[in-house]
């Protein structure tokens, strides 16, 4: 929905088989956009070159294994009345309009996609699953005077329409305009290193960049990330222990199997302070000798799987409130949303944008600042996180996760965190 | 190239039988071959043929789009009526209007896009280039500890564009290209990563592999080393790869669909003096081999150039049919892909070369940075707020010293442009979006 006119209906299908060989650690890939029996297997003769003198093998009998339920979707929001769908953003239209005189433009969209996907492996696996996914986005431009400021929200799931009796379209509206007023008042950030407290939720993209990546097994099989040859080690303070977690009811990063057919269970990846798993892909498993795999994810059958995140939080501690953890700090920055960020996994430096935050002086929020980039380096700024809060959230975001030229969806977690030194992007000196 | 021709034809045809009072097909095929190595052994092959359509219509003033790679007869038909369906969804929007069928391009410019050996080079060939690259990254230099890989992909597109308004257009294109990424162990368990890469329409215009190679790995060491640097307001030189996303960022703000959002930062400010005299930005469709090169729009609008910011002005913005309505202004026959939901794009966007060598936008820098790579999405375009993380080195009495990373550096992008004070002579085509290396005068930079 543009400016409150429903602008363009869009939608379109897309279908195909992807088809891999593996041979040590070699991939051959191939893909047709049909389901027709012979372009598929002119796939498979193509992937199959790669795999060094083989010949045909017997023929393997797959048996198809159930997956768990882990997403919400009673009613696919796909397959759901399109008035209903208008109804939803005409209701954020409304709700950030009517916050403010000030709010000049709203703009809204909400998509739904239904995915189906079977795998097939040659070691017996044979598993379906079907991969709902709703998400509302709105963005608010505020005015006031010659000044413009924009703020947006965002959530949904794997869900259907029933998202939306938990959280009201007009929540989106609401937040979307609060930020865009919050930012009329926004003044320069400082720059330097300096405490910042990152609040509950979004603030999970910490983890995702600072520490997520550089645990994603091909990475460290090839020896190109800072946490290569780490396992065992320390690589953040006692306080920290970070989850990747598949099994989320209905969250956005959750998968009832993987995308080499596989079952995943919860990852313990950090836990209190030490490093002790990667996420592994079937070819990363093998190389370090582990029995399970489960983090093989694709963007679609035009693509090979690879290690991937899912949902990634850290555990509640027992700091407190975020008002508590805020009251120690004596000049800094409380960062409370965020727009992305990105990592060099090879030396561990990662950024992440802040589009909401505030400075905090004397132990209290005072003035909103300007959206800054916060950097910092994996390991340093994990080993410097000083306070865990106890109120652990998740972030309702619309987060998306872009590796080797492959998006999928992802979901994080954090409870209020306090991390002694980040750099801060400001202007002021 | 006919079939697809015929396909998009008859399906404007079909559309316009189904109740469309105007419609858009694009419809396409490709193909395409990745491959990658690492330690020299094949790590990834990877082959496919893809195909699609996508079609716009409009009835009445109600418009939907929608996309298909399930070419079928059977299944086309269903998606058609699918179209139409999600058409009588939309509210009517008055502005949403065809071109004017005057304003179609009559004739295609031939831009040579397209080089018939791209398909022909298999995978065992694509093989031993990525080989050959990575082999001469590692023999560079024996603290080029390992590879993050070299990958070769080359694809062909072809494409047709059929409009019930009478235009038919065919184009074709080839795109390849090598890239290496060597790592280097630094202390702390850091590692140094470098990346470099070739890549253009056509194969004989690829940098050698061991070139390729080589280069990698001289970037990975020139970080050894690098760490944080104080806070301070500095002079930055961007190097042209980091000086391309600042243009890519002015992109997005001179797309028409961001200004009539009032999300850019340069709305309002046609015929305003955005930066120096000596600073022109330009979307140029028909330079000859170039990536981003058309002949057409995705309205069917014959292409053509348009000077964005000339000597420092705010000239126009770019605008398909749509946008240029909303803003009260000429189309600049910028449609994107034809059968998109309607909005602007950029074909080859840059900043015009300068005269300067790069090396003298140091000179006369007591204490600076010298950017080459940024990280990040620190953007506003709203207010044009520009912050992102940075690795490059500092620029000590006018020469490149130490490598430094871990900081950032920050600055509306409005007085960036303004602030400008220097452009190379150093201008490469390799992408779409393009630009010099560039010298501004100053920004803030985080550091410890």
């Amino acid at each position: 929905m543009e400016d409150g006119r429903i602008r363009v209906a869009g939608g379109g299908v897309d279908l195909g088989v992807g088809v891999r060989v593996v041979a040590g650690e070699a991939v051959g890939y191939a893909y047709a956009e049909s389901l027709e029996e012979d372009e598929i297997a002119e796939a498979a003769d193509t992937a199959a070159r790669i795999a060094r003198g083989g010949g045909g093998g017997p023929a393997v009998t797959v048996k198809r294994r159930r997956a768990p339920v882990r997403y919400g979707a009673e009613i696919s929001a796909v397959d759901a009345d399109g008035a209903a769908r208008v109804a939803l953003l005409r209701q954020a239209d409304r709700a950030a309009r009517r916050a403010s005189r000030r709010i000049v433009r709203v703009d809204a969209s909400l998509v739904a996609v239904h995915k189906e996907i079977l795998v097939a492996s040659s070691d017996g696996a044979f598993v379906a699953d079907r991969q709902p996914m709703v998400r509302i986005g709105v963005s608010a431009v505020a005015r006031r005077g010659r000044r413009t400021e924009a703020g947006s929200s965002g959530g949904g799931g794997r869900r259907g329409l029933e998202y939306f009796d938990e959280v009201p379209a007009s929540f989106h509206g609401e937040e979307a305009a609060r930020v865009a007023l919050v930012n009329l008042d926004a003044r320069p950030a400082p720059a330097g290193q300096m405490p910042v407290v990152l609040a509950a939720g979004d603030a999970g993209i910490l983890l995702h960049e600072a520490v997520g990546h550089g645990l994603e097994a091909d990475f460290n099989r090839k020896r190109t990330s800072n946490y290569t040859d780490r396992i065992g080690k320390k690589v953040a303070s006692p306080r920290v222990t970070v989850i990747d977690d598949p099994t989320v009811p209905g969250a956005r990063g959750s998968i009832n199997v993987d995308d080499e057919g596989e079952v995943p269970r919860v990852h313990r990846l950090i836990v209190g302070g030490k490093l002790r798993n990667y996420m592994h892909d079937r070819i990363s498993a093998r190389y370090f000798g582990r029995k399970r795999a489960g983090s093989g994810r694709r963007e679609s059958f035009r693509h090979p799987p690879m290690p991937r995140m899912t949902n990634t939080y850290m555990e509640a501690g027992e700091d407190g409130t975020e008002e508590d953890i805020i009251r120690t700090v004596s000049r800094g920055i409380f960062a409370r949303r965020f727009s992305g960020g990105q990592v060099n996994i090879s030396n561990g430096d990662f950024v992440f944008s802040l589009v909401e935050g505030y400075l905090i002086e004397n132990g209290r929020i005072t003035a909103p600042l300007k959206g800054v980039n916060l950097i910092g380096n994996g390991p340093a700024a994990m080993e410097m996180v000083s306070m865990v809060g106890s109120d652990f959230r998740f972030s309702d975001g619309m987060w998306t996760c872009g590796k080797d030229g492959q998006s999928v969806p992802v979901g994080v977690g954090m409870p209020t965190i306090k991390v002694d030194a980040l750099t801060v992007g400001g202007t002021e000196v | 190239m006919q079939a697809l021709a015929d396909l998009a034809q008859h399906a404007v045809e079909r559309l316009r039988a189904l109740g469309a009072d105007h419609c858009e097909v694009g419809v396409a095929s490709g193909r395409e071959l990745e491959v990658s190595v690492r330690n020299e052994a094949p790590e990834l092959v990877k082959e496919a043929l893809s195909s699609g359509m996508s079609v716009r219509v409009i009835c009445g003033e109600r418009v939907a789009t929608s996309s298909t790679t399930d070419l079928d007869p059977d299944a086309i038909e269903g998606f058609f009526c699918r179209v139409l369906e999600m058409a009588r969804l939309s509210e009517p929007d008055p502005l949403a209007l065809p071109p004017d069928p005057k304003e179609l391009a009559r004739r295609i410019r031939s831009l040579d896009l397209f080089d018939p050996r791209t398909d022909r080079i298999d995978a065992a060939t694509a093989l031993r280039r990525a080989q050959r690259a990575e082999r001469a990254a590692r023999r560079h230099d024996r603290r080029i500890t390992a590879s993050e890989g070299a990958s070769f992909g080359r694809s062909s597109a072809i494409s047709a564009l059929a409009t019930s308004g009478g235009f038919l257009g065919t184009a074709a294109g080839t795109y390849q290209s090598l890239a290496v990424q060597a790592i280097a162990d630094d202390e702390g368990g850091k590692k140094r990563s470098g990346v470099y890469w070739t890549g253009a329409r056509f194969v004989e215009e690829l940098e050698p592999p061991a070139a390729v190679g080589r280069e990698a790995a001289r970037r990975a060491l020139r970080f050894l080393g690098a760490r944080k640097i104080e806070t301070a307001r500095l002079p930055v030189v961007f190097d042209r790869e980091a000086a391309r996303s600042l243009v890519g960022l002015v992109a997005s703000c001179v797309l028409g669909d961001a200004v009539y959002r009032g999300r850019s930062f340069l709305a309002g400010k046609l015929g305003e003096q955005v930066a120096p005299s000596f600073v022109t930005i330009v979307d140029d469709p028909h330079l000859p081999r170039a990536p981003g090169s058309r002949a057409y729009d995705g309205e069917g609008r014959a292409t053509r150039k348009n000077v964005v910011i000339r000597n420092g002005v705010l000239e126009t913005f770019l605008l398909d049919t749509y946008s240029a309505r909303k803003l009260d202004q000429p189309p600049t026959a910028s449609a994107a892909g034809g059968g998109s939901i309607p909005h602007a794009t950029t074909s080859n966007f840059f900043l015009r070369n300068g005269r300067k060598k790069p090396a003298s936008l140091l000179r006369g820098i007591d204490r600076g940075l010298y950017v080459v790579r940024m990280m990040g999405f620190g953007f506003d375009p709203v207010t044009g707020n520009f912050s992102r993380g940075a690795e490059g080195f500092l620029i000590e009495g006018g020469a490149c010293t130490v490598p430094v990373g871990e900081i950032t550096i920050s600055r509306n992008l409005g007085e960036i442009l303004a602030d400008i004070e220097a452009v190379a002579n150093d201008l490469d085509h390799r992408t779409a979006i393009a630009s010099p290396s560039v010298r501004v005068a100053e920004m803030t930079v985080a550091g410890t």
